[in-house]
């Protein structure tokens, strides 16, 4: 029976960025995926005729240049555009459009208010400070801060300069931000609730946290840190939709003679003498290997394809507790052409990039509440791209598919557990807002797939569709992630590895957990390292 | 003002047949000069506009290069003498890129040769070239040279979906154009000539039309380009694609000869990497016994591209082959982040004995007005930074 030198559990973007870059080192890799197609949460799916749809991330920012560059992505097919211009809808007709460049910008933040369009400039350097700092850690394994080795101590050396450069007033302000919520961090800034409400957005996206709850501020920052070609804040679209970004990835595992098998749901990771071996699939066949990767979550990872007896005492309990709350949904709606939003002129750039449909810091709230009490609200938050404005490859010409992410939609409802009826309500919802802002969108509407943490967690495997594999909150960072103790990459058992986005750095298709996790085995196995450095730390 | 005549007329740039349109969507109002035409920087967003040439598809307004239609029985060896590639090889509808040179071998221009009949041709180039092609016409009985720079309004249409724009906009067979190629089509009772032409590496056309038609032709083209993400872009993202493609500039990477004052600042076809554009085997041309000279020992310098660690671009860097900087071995010509392989790209003239050894670059940059400096190590690269297959296919894909 063949014995490979790794298999890796899960082709999401983190598992096939490992298994690349072990591939790339002469390891003998095989990734297994349990659903038909490869990619995990970054992929593309033509469910309607000539409609690609990302069907779960849908933008991009975080992918570390270094590795599209190091892994040659651009001649595997994949191409980062930046979309720009973004229309945030309030209440009673109001609109702010985000321009492109910072004379009009400002001009429109002035036109809602003097004060917060100067206070947006000091938000910025300090959310830039914030992100700049942070950027340094990505691809570099977290110390062990109780550790005495010398590679340890050098990374928290690493750290504390790194922190210490921010100054003295700035590294209060920013352990500060660890634990504040995205509103009162905002109220530092700004008076007008509706630029509060627009600013306050990234940091309610995928968590199950609400604007004034605490941690939020930090998950404005893990939104706003990523940049495209420099500009940070800046978002993405990989042209032909996120699948792009895994069909890339995959196609550099191949060619370093990385092995993918798809339909391969694995029931267990087998365990011999306390050392992993391999995997038995679903169907019941074993695969060997000397190293076991785990792209799942943690949640999924110890609770569902670990025996409890091959693990030590507390780690199942400790995967049990993690804290992975579903809080998003998903709406991909196939159009037949541009929606036209009430108050917006024709202009060709700022009517087809992204929208955001809020509403005021009281309807942020009120839609965190509903999910409290398992139930989403009738005016939920949805933030829109129309990627096929931006890029011609997943739509037909003139026609257009609109990506609408939803916070909040719980995992569980309080009235039962969903049921197709449920979910299409929950679609209906969210068409129904898009239509008050848009007279005549849902004419436009040809498919529709509606995705709520059920369907995310069916299909994709993420843990109540919890997109970044566990909350992003100081206990589960940096060298809290995804326990203490394990953030190094390697888990409880000996020769078995996680490499998704339930370890440093967190959510976000960054490639970083992936990259981190290789770079790791490969030390294990005394092999030359081959993860690249950062290409940042000038900034 | 209204019944007064402009004070400054004289001081105005002239305007192409495509400005009006142009202007309409130059929001940002960023313009600048070239051969005496208002010509755009960008228009809204040069990175934005760079994209477009990358992922759907851009128009570059092309019509301030010079035009020369070249005629009569001497025409091709007139031209023949004048530059440095074979193009009595040419075929009546297809084009070549050429360099000329002054009698010690150094570049003048480049630009591209047209063969539109058995005996006629058309040049086109940077820089407006009337005195070199009359003194370059000497001698030759039977040709005649007409500047037509001003008669013709000349749009780059660069991208992914420029096939299907061009297809959709009535142009039946361009599929079938392949790339150094040009075709004519019947427009408004006038002839419309495009090329599979263009300055970005990647899948494009250029089209040539009368003035008059120019913003007739701009409007059917952006009509049918409006589902496929049309947008004009300016000197910005084409100095971007250039780049990325391995294109040279004059101005920037070379020097052109007749207007250099000091005699080592030009340079020859070979230290600009453009030795495959010498035929050696043709009659005599221009520069010949000089480069043939510098051919026996190779040049002393060649441009290079490179590849350098970091993301801070090595504009105006000097290279050494020592991280300390005591051996100077070169320097940057061009330098720019590419956007579309995410790596800190360059073109550099570097000592030819030196480039099988270290690179190092010098790069001094800014962080909000503070000086940096560091030293960062490059990696010669031997082909273009990005290639997308498209650009050669024929038929192209869709997009």
């Amino acid at each position: 029976m063949k014995k490979y030198d790794a298999i890796i559990i899960g082709a999401g973007h983190n598992g096939l960025t490992n298994g690349a870059y072990l591939a790339k080192a002469g390891l003998d890799v095989l990734v297994v995926e349990k659903n038909d197609y490869i990619g995990g949460a970054a992929v593309s799916r033509e469910l309607e005729d000539g409609y690609w749809y990302s069907s779960c991330s849908y933008v991009c920012s975080m992918m570390r240049h270094v590795i599209h560059r190091d892994l040659d992505l651009t001649r595997h097919g994949l191409v980062l555009v930046p979309y720009l211009g973004t229309l945030a809808f309030g209440d009673n007709g109001t609109i702010l459009t985000s321009y492109t460049a910072e004379g009009p910008n400002y001009n429109e933040l002035k036109r809602h208010s003097a004060h917060d369009a100067d206070a947006m400039f000091r938000l910025y350097a300090d959310l830039e400070r914030y992100s700049v700092l942070i950027r340094k850690t990505l691809l570099r394994t977290p110390p062990d801060p109780t550790s005495f080795k010398p590679r340890d101590i050098r990374e928290l050396l690493f750290l504390a300069k790194t922190f210490w450069d921010l100054g003295e007033a700035e590294l209060y302000e920013y352990i500060r931000f660890f634990t504040m919520s995205a509103a009162e961090f905002l109220d530092d800034y700004f008076e007008n609730d509706f630029i509060k409400a627009v600013m306050a957005t990234p940091g309610i996206i995928g968590t199950a946290l609400g604007v004034d709850s605490p941690g939020s501020a930090y998950i404005l920052l893990h939104h706003v840190m990523g940049d495209v070609d420099g500009n940070i804040g800046a978002w993405g679209l990989a042209r032909g939709g996120m699948g792009a970004i895994s069909n890339a990835l995959a196609g550099a595992l191949k060619e370093h003679g990385g092995e993918i098998k798809t339909d391969a749901p694995v029931d267990q990771i087998l365990v011999k003498n306390g050392k992993a071996c391999g995997i038995v699939l679903e169907n019941g066949d074993e695969l060997y290997a000397d190293i076991v990767v785990s792209n799942l979550d943690a949640k999924r990872t110890f609770t569902k394809i670990v025996e409890r007896k091959d693990l030590p005492p507390g780690i199942f309990e400790r995967a049990e507790n993690f804290k992975i709350r579903g809080s998003s949904g998903k709406v991909n709606i196939a159009l037949s052409g541009l929606p036209k939003f009430t108050g917006v002129p024709d202009n060709r750039y700022i009517n087809r990039g992204g929208q955001a449909f809020i509403g005021s810091m009281e309807t942020l709230e009120r839609a965190y509440d509903a999910w409290k009490h398992g139930t989403w609200s009738e005016d939920l938050f949805i933030e829109s791209v129309i990627p096929s404005a931006w890029e011609p490859t997943v739509a037909p010409p003139g026609k257009h598919w609109m990506s609408n992410f939803i916070q909040y939609c719980p995992p569980q409802l309080a009235d039962g557990p969903w049921t197709a009826e449920k979910r299409d309500a929950f679609g209906q919802t969210v068409i129904n807002k898009i239509e008050r802002y848009a007279p005549g969108f849902k004419d436009l509407i040809v498919h529709m797939e509606v995705r709520t943490p059920f369907e995310i967690e069916n299909e994709i495997g993420l843990t109540e569709g919890n997109i970044f594999q566990g909350e992003l909150t100081i206990d589960q960072l940096l060298f809290n992630r995804p326990f203490p103790g394990y953030a190094q990459y390697r888990m409880p058992i000996k020769n078995m590895y996680m490499c998704g986005s339930s370890t440093h750095p967190g959510g976000g298709v960054s490639s970083a957990c992936g990259a981190n996790a290789a770079r790791e085995i490969l030390r294990d196995l005394r092999k030359p390292n081959t993860v690249p450095e950062d290409d940042c730390y000038d900034d | 003002m209204t019944d007064q005549q402009d004070p400054f007329i004289g001081e105005r740039l002239k305007l192409s047949p495509f400005h009006p349109r142009q202007a309409a969507l130059n929001l940002r109002d960023s313009w600048e000069a070239w051969n005496g035409y208002k010509f755009a920087n960008y228009y809204y967003d040069p990175e934005f506009e760079y994209f477009c040439i990358r992922n759907t598809c851009g128009t570059y307004d092309i019509t301030p290069m010079q035009k020369y239609r070249i005629e009569g029985p001497d025409a091709e060896a007139m031209l023949n003498r004048m530059v440095t590639r074979d193009i009595s090889k040419l075929k009546v509808g297809r084009i070549t890129y050429v360099c000329w040179c002054t009698d010690e071998g150094r570049v003048i221009d480049d630009g591209t040769v047209f063969r539109l009949t058995e005996d006629a041709y058309m040049l086109t180039s940077g820089s407006t070239s009337n005195a070199w092609l009359k003194m370059s016409a000497f001698g030759f009985d039977q040709v005649t040279v007409t500047d037509i720079t001003d008669d013709f309004g000349a749009l780059s249409v660069q991208g992914p979906t420029s096939c299907e724009v061009l297809k959709r906009m009535g142009l039946n067979g361009i599929e079938n154009l392949k790339p150094f190629g040009f075709m004519e089509f019947p427009f408004e009772g006038a002839t419309l000539m495009v090329s599979r032409t263009g300055f970005t590496g990647d899948l494009g056309y250029e089209m040539w039309i009368k003035a008059e038609l120019g913003l007739k032709m701009w409007d059917a083209l952006y009509e049918a380009g409006e589902d496929y993400g049309i947008q004009p872009y300016g000197e910005a993202a084409t100095s971007m694609a250039r780049l990325e493609a391995g294109f040279i500039l004059p101005y920037v990477e070379f020097s052109e000869s007749l207007k250099t004052v000091h005699h080592k600042h030009d340079q020859t076809p070979f230290e600009l990497n453009l030795g495959w554009l010498v035929d050696f085997k043709k009659p005599h041309f221009n520069g010949r016994e000089a480069l043939l000279e510098q051919a026996k020992d190779g040049p002393e310098f060649i441009l290079t591209k490179i590849e350098i660690e970091g993301n801070k671009p090595a504009e105006e860097s000097f290279l050494y082959s020592d991280k300390a900087c005591r051996n100077e071995i070169g320097y940057v010509t061009s330098a720019m982040w590419s956007p579309v392989v995410k790596s800190n790209i360059a073109l550099a003239m570097i000592q030819t004995k030196a480039l099988n050894g270290d690179i190092w670059a010098e790069i001094s940059y800014r962080k909000e007005l503070k000086p940096y400096w560091k030293v960062a190590k490059c990696t010669v690269k031997d082909k273009p930074f990005y290639t997308p297959a498209r650009a050669k296919k024929t038929p192209p894909p869709r997009f």
